[in-house]
Formats: structure tokens, sequence, C-alpha cells
């Protein structure tokens, strides 16, 4: 039979060398990352931990000369001490920034999914538009706010028809922060709530409308418990990165009119004050401080989280 | 082309379930076996474990001589149809039943040689330019096999092929996979859970259960002499009808009636010769309406249908015996895989359906009684303690 | 998909009232008003950055809504100015490596955690994820210091090497998830047809997981663009100064000119390109910031 002649007149398959076995290939793709994590991650915090044990000269950059060791000061300093009042300070505005904007952040993009969710033209365009406040630059939305709000500038005061210099003074600033942050944030919660609004069946809505139920019942009986996974997660990670809040305090006031929050104030007290010693026992407060709120927070959501975690 | 040996070959998983156990099977070169039974016997597990795609937790596993337990997939030389064909995607036809040739480096032109003598054979040469995307199912289940017969392997390896085809379909292509193994000569392993698929493709046809091999035997052997409960009750469709029953002295007691120990089955029969409870098994097919086929021997009842179905080419009738139903674990897992265990097969009590197919010619109507007559040099006894057969050594 | 039939919350904020639609494709007019208030809500910020930037001189102490007399001088000015250009340089050169080495290092992480045998692996994937809630400014401190000693403080290198804290996680997040996709025959008929592990991996899934790899590569780099708490801290002069911190540095275009105009101008800059790759990519960028959301 010719045409199986060639197929089976084949050369036996040439034994080849073996691969790699699975688990050891498994071991060597996942160790540059680990590496890598390990040298940039961990290393630094453990030496951040040491650095905050230590108290340094001011007049001395260089390290192991003049260090002394200072055990926990640079914490009882922070917590109680000279410096406490900094410290709880910084404390007290990132809280109040980090509150205020998640729940402003979840209210607003909320509203927004679902308003997305009900428009079915142009949801491409909706969601470019939408893209754009999270594509802008942490940067460029402070400098963007503090045009908007600036006495002269900003057309805030002319709408308003007030004449207050919202940067300058307390607590208009801190608001002013918030607003800005909402404005960024807030169309990221959108699409986040939005992906998990679509993957709610339409057929559940059909069925309740069908039972009787009302707009505001279906909303909390169906959407709500049904989004709360998604909602959840989209919490997490926006409380956490509010907590870490640098970027827009520093570039908007700088910190001025009492809207220092933690990282700002642990890295202006290493970076421009040269107290490393003391930069780091804030820098690590910080770490604490948000390790705690995360453990808080999965102690809470559960087994939402360690769905991704677990293969 | 290769043999084919698992010598007690276990899977073992780390909770402690055993999805095949101490498997003992001989695959001649170039025999076409099948492994059929029911979702969960260990059918698709086993096939897996030969391709080197599940680890073997105990046993041998011998290709061609050589025990291949440590080699993975690429060094036992097997190619494998899977049932969701697993075509690359982003591959065209050329290349997806070229890609195993070309990371062993043949060259070219014999890469291309061959497929395209692959794809003369299964009828794919115009669509070798094409992606899987735009094929139908057919199609692609053609280029799944096309991948695998390019590569000249020791052996085929195919997990359900055809359940994914729709019916027409698979009865057609069916007899393209029987062809095409016939002219290949090459050693098939094939697992299907279609017992009519095992029956007509196969040289011979392994029965799993739980892990366990009930019967390997020619798909002739194992619908004439099944050696337990399960094997004769999940070969043939429709399946065995199995009645309570007893052997007493010489006579067999039904619960229709009486007849004396078939000369066939005498010689057979196994046991010390009291009296004792059986399970009888009978085909549909071994009824027949007295009517039509007056002068044929067997043993004579009169039955009301209650069902009626008919084929065209024969009828189903569904009648009741009193006093007829049996349970057992094996025929509890038989409805399970047919998914009827929570079907009725009885009504109140103790009476059991019998299924019986007759002639187009019967006279018989739902509701109305007929005379039945049950050939019995075919019956099948069967103990009720562990289902083996008491005829079938 | 389907005319949702979706229930809305009468929420007092923003006034953005909608109510149940039916099944007809006719949007209602409050509708509109929500889709509206939120596109104003989005861009207007963004026209009043633009507003600013075309203004010079006395202009730039008026809050008109159109620039009386735009000019395009505060671009020139910027891009003049050395620090700038030099700026964006830099900005390119770390956004690329950092997007690089995060998609190939963490692309083989995260298919060994998807796909392949080992122990301990649900430990790693809850570190690796554990990182990225680590306050950026706990390894700002150290680096500093640690950077410094080294040498490489105030260097572009100094750069990437922080950088991949949270190029790898996001890469290993999103790629793990796109690896599950993949149906796990592929690899096995890959395996079955002769290719080692690397081979599948190279050969079939990593083609496959193309899209995956671009969102990756995309969200990687509008983060490293983005990145100011790192830059500021370990860079001091403007051969390794990035963009954000180069324009939060910015003077005005003359000595007594308010920086707004300017910063203004360089924000509409460094915008663009984003902007643009949100609109090329969208789809894919919001496959990406909802992977694992929603289905984890």
């Amino acid at each position: 039979m010719s045409d199986t002649a060639t197929l089976r007149a084949g050369t036996p398959q040439k034994r080849r060398s073996r691969g790699i076995p699975e688990r050891r290939l498994a071991v060597y793709m996942v160790a540059p990352s680990v590496a890598l994590i390990a040298l940039v991650a961990l290393w630094p915090i453990i030496y951040a931990i040491w650095l905050s044990l230590h108290e340094y000269s001011l007049r001395q950059a260089g390290l192991s000369r003049w260090a002394e060791p200072a055990g926990l000061g640079n914490y009882t300093d922070a917590l109680w001490g000279d410096e406490s009042a900094d410290f709880w300070s910084a404390t007290r505005v990132t809280f109040i920034f980090t509150i205020a904007s998640v729940i402003l952040e979840t209210i607003i993009g909320l509203a927004m999914a679902l308003a997305m969710h009900s428009a079915f033209k142009g949801q491409g365009l909706l969601r470019t538009v939408v893209l754009v406040p999270w594509a802008v630059l942490t940067v460029v939305t402070a400098i963007m706010w503090r045009t908007i709000f600036d006495p002269n500038l900003g057309f805030v005061n002319s709408l308003l028809g007030t004449n207050t210099v919202w940067l300058g003074e307390e607590p208009q600033a801190l608001m002013v922060m918030i607003f800005a942050d909402v404005w960024k944030t807030a169309p990221f919660m959108a699409l986040l709530l939005l992906a998990g609004l679509q993957v709610i069946p339409g057929e559940i809505y059909e069925a309740a409308k069908v039972d009787g139920a009302n707009m505001w019942q279906r909303f909390r009986k169906i959407t709500l418990p049904l989004l709360m996974p998604a909602l959840l997660v989209a919490l997490i990670f926006r409380t956490l990165d509010a907590l870490r809040a640098f970027d827009l305090p520093k570039v908007l006031t700088n910190g001025a009119n009492d809207t220092t929050t933690l990282s700002l104030l642990a890295q202006r007290t290493f970076q421009e004050n040269r107290l490393y010693g003391e930069g780091s026992a804030l820098s690590i407060l910080t770490f604490i401080i948000v390790m705690i709120v995360s453990f808080g927070y999965i102690r809470l959501v559960g087994g939402n989280i360690r769905g991704m975690t677990e293969e | 082309m290769a043999e084919i040996q698992l010598q007690k070959v276990t899977k073992r998983y780390p909770d402690g379930t055993e999805a095949v156990k101490q498997v003992d099977l001989d695959i001649g070169d170039g025999e076409f076996m099948i492994l059929v039974g029911p979702s969960g016997c260990g059918k698709s597990t086993a096939l897996r474990m030969i391709a080197g795609l599940e680890d073997i937790s105990e046993g041998d596993l011998i290709i061609g001589g050589e025990r291949v337990n440590e080699l993975g997939p690429r060094e036992r030389d097997i190619a494998m149809v899977f049932q969701n064909y697993a075509l690359y995607p982003h591959m065209t036809v050329r290349d997806n039943m070229g890609f195993a040739l070309k990371l062993a480096k043949e060259d070219q032109g014999e890469i291309n040689r061959r497929v395209e003598e692959a794809a003369r054979i299964l009828d794919l040469e115009q669509h070798l330019e094409r992606k899987p995307a735009n094929l139908s199912g057919g199609q692609r289940q053609r280029v799944a096999m096309g991948r695998a017969i390019v590569r000249n392997p020791k052996a085929f390896l195919m997990d359900e092929p055809l359940s994914n085809l729709d019916a027409k379909l698979r009865v057609q292509m069916r007899t393209e996979v029987s062809r095409i193994q016939q002219r290949l000569e090459t050693t098939t392993v094939y697992v299907t859970h279609d017992q009519v698929e095992a029956m007509t493709l196969g040289d011979r046809v392994a029965v799993m259960r739980g892990g366990i091999i009930q019967q390997v035997d020619t798909p002739r052997n194992l619908y004439e002499r099944p050696e337990n409960l399960f094997v004769g009750g999940f070969i043939g469709s429709p399946s065995m009808n199995f009645l309570a029953a007893r052997l007493e002295g010489d006579t067999i007691r039904l619960p229709f009636g009486e007849t004396p120990i078939p000369d066939e089955l005498r010689g057979r029969l196994r046991g010390d010769g009291n009296a004792r409870d059986v399970i009888a098994g009978a085909r549909p097919e071994h009824f027949e309406d007295a009517d039509v086929e007056p002068d044929r021997q067997g043993l004579r009842f009169r039955a009301k249908i209650s069902v009626l179905e008919s084929m065209g080419s024969e009828l189903y009738a569904y009648f009741d015996v009193e006093q007829g139903h049996v349970e057992s674990a094996e025929l509890s897992e038989l409805a399970a895989d047919a998914h009827m265990e929570d079907l009725p097969t009885h009504g109140s009590g103790d009476t059991q359906q019998v299924v019986a197919r007759l002639s187009a010619a019967s006279s018989a109507r739902p509701g109305g009684e007929v005379n039945m007559l049950l050939d019995t040099k075919h019956l099948q006894l069967f103990d009720p303690q562990g289902g083996k057969s008491l005829t079938v050594e | 998909m389907e005319a949702a039939s979706v229930s809305q919350p009468t929420q007092a904020k923003r006034r953005k009232k909608s109510g149940a639609v039916g099944s007809e494709p006719r949007t209602p007019w409050w509708l509109w008003l929500a889709v509206a208030a939120i596109v104003i809500f989005c861009l207007l910020p963004f026209y009043w950055l633009i507003n600013i930037s075309l203004k010079t001189g006395a202009d730039l102490s008026g809050s008109d809504i159109v620039p009386p007399s735009p000019s395009f001088d505060n671009y020139t000015s910027i891009f003049e100015n050395a620090n700038f250009t030099k700026a964006l340089r830099n900005s390119a050169i770390v956004s690329l490596v950092t997007t690089l080495l995060g998609i190939v290092v963490g692309s083989f992480a995260a298919y060994a955690l998807a796909r392949l045998q080992m122990r301990g692996k649900g430990i790693l994937l809850a570190i690796v994820l554990s990182i990225t809630t680590f306050p950026q400014i706990a390894i700002a401190a150290p680096l500093f210091r640690l950077w410094a000693d080294v040498g490489i403080y105030d260097t572009l290198i100094g750069l990437v090497i922080p950088y991949l804290t949270f190029a790898l996680p996001l890469s290993i997040y999103i790629l793990v998830s796109f690896f599950r996709e993949i149906p796990k025959d592929l690899e096995e008929a890959a395996l079955v047809d002769g290719a080692t592990h690397f081979e599948a991996f190279r050969k079939v899934v990593v083609p496959l997981a193309a899209p995956g790899l671009a969102t990756t590569a995309i969200l990687t780099f509008i983060a490293a663009w983005n990145e100011f708490l790192l830059a500021t801290t370990l860079t001091s002069s403007p051969s390794a100064r990035t963009t954000p911190v180069a324009i939060s540095q910015f003077t005005g275009s003359s000595q007594f000119e308010v920086p707004l105009g300017t910063q203004s101008a360089a924000s509409v800059v460094i915008s663009i390109p984003l902007i643009i790759l949100v609109l090329l990519f969208q789809k894919r960028i919001v496959a990406g910031l909802t992977a694992g959301a929603v289905k984890g």
C-alpha cells in the first residue's frame, strides 16, 4: 500500500537527551524571581530594622563609625517621646485620608460601574474615558488638582464664588487631597466592580423581577451579595494603597497644613533630615501598621483571598 | 510497533485512593486493545500511565521489551489522541501535524512528505494551511489523528477520541479509525465508555470497573461468555435482564416458569448440585414472540406488555415479572453508570421490569398479552454473592 | 451582551440616578445624564491642565476657561530644558528595562507556579502576593543607604532593581491566571509529541499567553513610569532622575514665573503617551486589572 509506505518506513524516533525533570525545572524557573525578591524586598527590610535600632549623628553620612546602638529608642521617641506629636499626627492624617478616600471611591465607583453596566452603546469608549484618570501619573494628578484649586488659576473659586486658598488651610488641604485621590481611583474601582457586575447572569434579575422584587430589593439582595467578592478584593487593594500614600501629599502640598502622611513623614526624616535611625523606625512603624490592617482584612474576608493563593 | 505489558500496575493518590489496582494486561504487537468501562473505572488513568502523563505508583510498564516507568512521555515514542483533540490553536494544520517531527529535528523535506501522506489518508489536503479554529469538529478530530500517525510511533493511545462528535459522524469515523489501524498495523490502546465502539473496533476488549479489569477477551466472548454480572450487564444494548432464580437439582426455576438445565450449560455449571438461589441473565434478543416462531425451542410463558417501542426493524417490549427483582452491588453500579439509579426498575415490592426484543412481525400491543418465548440455551447464571458467573470458567 | 435588567440604587451622591432598564435598547435620559457626568468627571480636570499649559505671562493669574492668548511657550521651554528631556529618556529606559525583566523572569516563575509540580507552591505564591502590600517607604529608607554604599545611588540601574519589587509580583499575579486558562491537554500533547517541559513552555504556552504578556507589559510599563517615591529617594541629579521627579522640581520659564504653567505643559506631555496606550489597549488593560479579582 503505497500511501502508507512512507509513514511506515519512517525512521524510529531518535532517542534524544532527557529534558530537565519537572520538579527541578520548576525550581530553576522560580529561583530568579525568588532571589530577586529576597534581594530587593526582604533584605532591605531587615536592614531597615537594623538601622532603626541605631542612632546617627547628624553630621556624618558614613554609617558604621558613628552609629550607636540605641535599642528601641527611636521607636519610643516616635510613639511617645519627642517626635510623637509628628508621628501621631501623621497617623491620624493617614487614617482619615484612607477611610474617607476609600469610602468615597467605593460609592462613586459603584455608581459609575452600575451606570456603565446599563449603557449599551459605547462601552469601549466609556471604558477608555474612565481609564484616563488611572493612566495619568500620580504626580500629574497632584499638579492638576493644584491648578484647579489654585486661588487664581483654578476654576473652583470662580465656580463657588469663594476666595479660599485651598491648599493653604486646614482642613481644606486634606479635603483637596482626598478629592484628588478619589478622582484618580474611583474610575479604577468602577472598572473592577464593572467586571464583577458583568459576571452576574442577567437571568437572575429577570427571575427576581418576575418574583416581584423592586429595584432597591434587587440591588440589595442580588447585586450586592454577588458583587461582594470583587468588592472586597478592590477594597483591600485600595485601602493598602491609600495607607501608603506618598506621591500625592508630597507634590500637592509637601505635607503642609496637616497633610503629612506616614510615608511622607518617614521619607522626609531620613532623606531631608538625614535621621536614618528615626526615619527607618518610622518606616518600620508604617510597615507594621499596614500589615496589621491587611491581617485584619484577611481575617474578616478569609476564604476569598485564600482562594487565590491555593492552587 | 511494540508490545505493551502492564504488570500489577497500580495508581495510588496521596490520599490513599487507588484509581487503578494491580492491573495485568498484555497487548500484542499490532493489536487493537480497547479499555472500556463506566466513568471513574480507571481506564483513562491507565492510558495516561502508559503515556507517561501520570506516575505509576506500583508495578511495571513494559513497552517493546523495555521497562519504561521512569521515562517521560517524550522518551516513550508513543502518540496520543486526546478527547478534546488538544490541537495547537496558534499553528496551522500542517504545523500541528509536523510539530513532533520538528521537535525531533527531522529534515524538513521528510516532514513535508509525511505530513502530506497523512493528510492524503485522512482527506485533509485542502485544509493544511488552515488553523484549527476554522475547522469543523470532524476535521479537527482527523487532524488529531493525523498528528499521531505521522510519527510512526511504537503505539497509538486514544482517549475517547470520538466522544465529542455527533452520533452519525461518530459511526463514520469509527470505520476510519479501524481502517487506518489495520493499514498501519500499529499497536493501539483505545479508551471509551461506549460499549458499541468497544465491540466494533477492538481485537480484544478489557472491561474495567473500579480500577480492576473484569475480563479481557474478544468482543464475541465478552458477549457470549461474560465472566461476571458486571460484564454481562455492561456489554450489549439494551442490557441483559437480570432475574432472581433458583437452581434445584436439574431445574432452573425462573419467576415465569421452570426449565431443565440446558445441555450447553450443564457441562460448565459449577457448584455442588445443592439447591441454591442464583441470578439469571437473559438478553433481550433471546426472547421472542412465541406466535412468530412456533417451532422454536425454549421456555414459554405469558407476559403482559406495559410499554412497546417500535424501531421499525424490531420491537422492544417491556413487561413486569413478579418476584423477579434482584439486588446486588454490581447491578447498582451498572444502574449508576447509566444514570438510572433513581429510576424505578421495579414496581411495588418485588417486581422486575424485563425488556424483550421481538421481531417486527409480532402482533404485540401495549397493555395486551403476548405468548413469550425464552431461548434458554443462552441463559447466563450468576452467583448472587459476588456476581461471578456459574457457567464460565 | 444581553440588555441587563440591572437594578440601581438611588444614591444621593453625584445625582447619578438610574433605575431598572427594561429589555429595550433605548437608553433613558437619566442614563445619558449619568454617562455625561462620568465623562465630565474624568476628563474635565485634564482639560484644565491643557488649558493652563497654554497660558503664559499675565494669563497665569486668571482662571479663564479658555486661554485668552494661547501659546506654546511653555512647551518649547520645557523641551529646551535639558533636564526635562534627559528625564524623559531616563524614564523610558527604566520603564522598558523593568518591563522586560519583569516579564521574562516573572513568566518563568508564573509558569512554574501555575503548572509544574513543586513543593511549597502555595506558600511561594502567598509570599509573592504579600510583597505587593509592603509600603514602598520601608524599602526606600534602607536602599537609600545601601545604594550609596554599593555605589549605585543616583543611577538608573539603582532604580530598576527596586522597581522589580512591584514588577515581578504584578507579572506573576497576572500571568499565573493567564497560564491557568490554557488547557492542560495542549501541554500534554506537546509532551507526548516529544517536547521537554521547557520546550512546551516556549513553543506552546508562551505564544498562547501572548495577550497576557502584552497586558502585563503595559501595566508594568505604566507602573514604572509612574513611580515617584523610590525615584525621589534614590536619585539626586538630572542624570538619573525620572520624569515624575523632574516635573515636581520645575521652576517657571522665567525667574518670576509661577511654575504651574510649565509643570502643566510637562504633565500634558508625559500623559499623552500613556493616554495613547490606554486608547489602544483598553481591553487588554481592563482584562489584566481584573484578572484574578473576579475569577479569584
